[in-house]
């Protein structure tokens, strides 16, 4: 059944993992668990690595997007990184274009994304 | 309905009735599209598909069935995927299938995004009887 992801912390940001197949429940948790861990934490960032996921659909692609502006009104940057090929591909025809998300490659750049906005404040966009 | 040519290696059955129940539909979806060929895009494309339909069966639908068979014609192989409800119908396909839009909490992308994700895709409903999508893709 549904489970908790662990949400690591790494300096001032957290950082969560998606494994390929998630149910809606453990999806659904995770978004409730980072708005908790960001304001506990006093978190200035947030990666969320979709390395493992083989798909994003619509519910999980809306939940990036949620947790982003959640995040945004804690005063944390979403940073999604990772993302496959073949899921950007499906994404862009399934017609979610993630507005409102930043992404990264890999882990690396997505810290460097979020280390650029906490010594220039707030980032462009 | 898409039929020449049915592989006889026989259909596989997929209960939806939980949410656990759309993360396994996702896997069987996964291995009949490895098996059958399909291009990592392609597979990735027919899963993400699946995922819609099936979450909409249970959401929508109130649960069924996700009927899954790997198909055959003119040499080239695919799967073919029929998610069966009996669940409220749905009165107006053409709004339906308009992306945005969305009876439910969802995005309104479901149907519409699974569209365009495969190749063939048979939208069957009756209001108060119930809803039957079929889906195939090809491997290329």
């Amino acid at each position: 059944m549904s489970e908790r992801l662990p949400i690591l912390r790494i300096g001032g940001n957290l950082l969560v993992s998606i494994q390929a197949d998630l149910d809606d429940q453990t999806v659904m948790n995770l978004q409730e668990d980072l708005a908790e861990h960001v304001v506990r934490h006093g978190a200035r960032g947030v990666i969320i690595d979709i390395t493992a996921a083989e798909i994003v659909d619509s519910f999980v692609g809306r939940m990036l997007s949620t947790i982003a502006s959640i995040s945004r009104l804690l005063d944390a940057e979403t940073v999604v990184v990772g993302m496959r090929p073949a899921v950007a591909i499906t994404l862009v025809e399934l017609g979610l274009s993630l507005g409102g998300v930043r992404t990264a490659l890999n882990l690396e750049q997505g810290l460097a994304i979020l280390a650029e906005r906490s010594s220039a404040g707030p980032a462009a966009r | 309905m898409t039929s020449p040519g049915l592989d006889p290696e026989g259909t596989r059955i997929q209960l939806i009735a939980t949410s656990d129940d759309v993360v396994r539909a996702r896997q069987l979806v996964r291995t009949l599209a490895v098996g059958c060929g399909l291009s990592l895009v392609d597979q990735t494309k027919l899963v993400t598909a699946a995922s819609e339909l099936a979450r909409n069966t249970l959401s929508y639908g109130g649960g069924g069935t996700m009927s899954a068979l790997p198909v055959e014609r003119n040499g080239r192989r695919g799967v073919r995927l029929s998610f069966t409800d009996e669940g409220p119908g749905i009165p107006d396909i053409d709004l339906a299938l308009r992306d945005g839009w969305s009876s439910g909490s969802g995005m309104g992308l479901g149907l519409s995004g699974a569209r365009r994700l495969v190749d063939e895709f048979e939208l069957r409903t009756v209001v108060d009887e119930g809803t039957t999508v079929t889906v195939v893709k090809w491997s290329r």
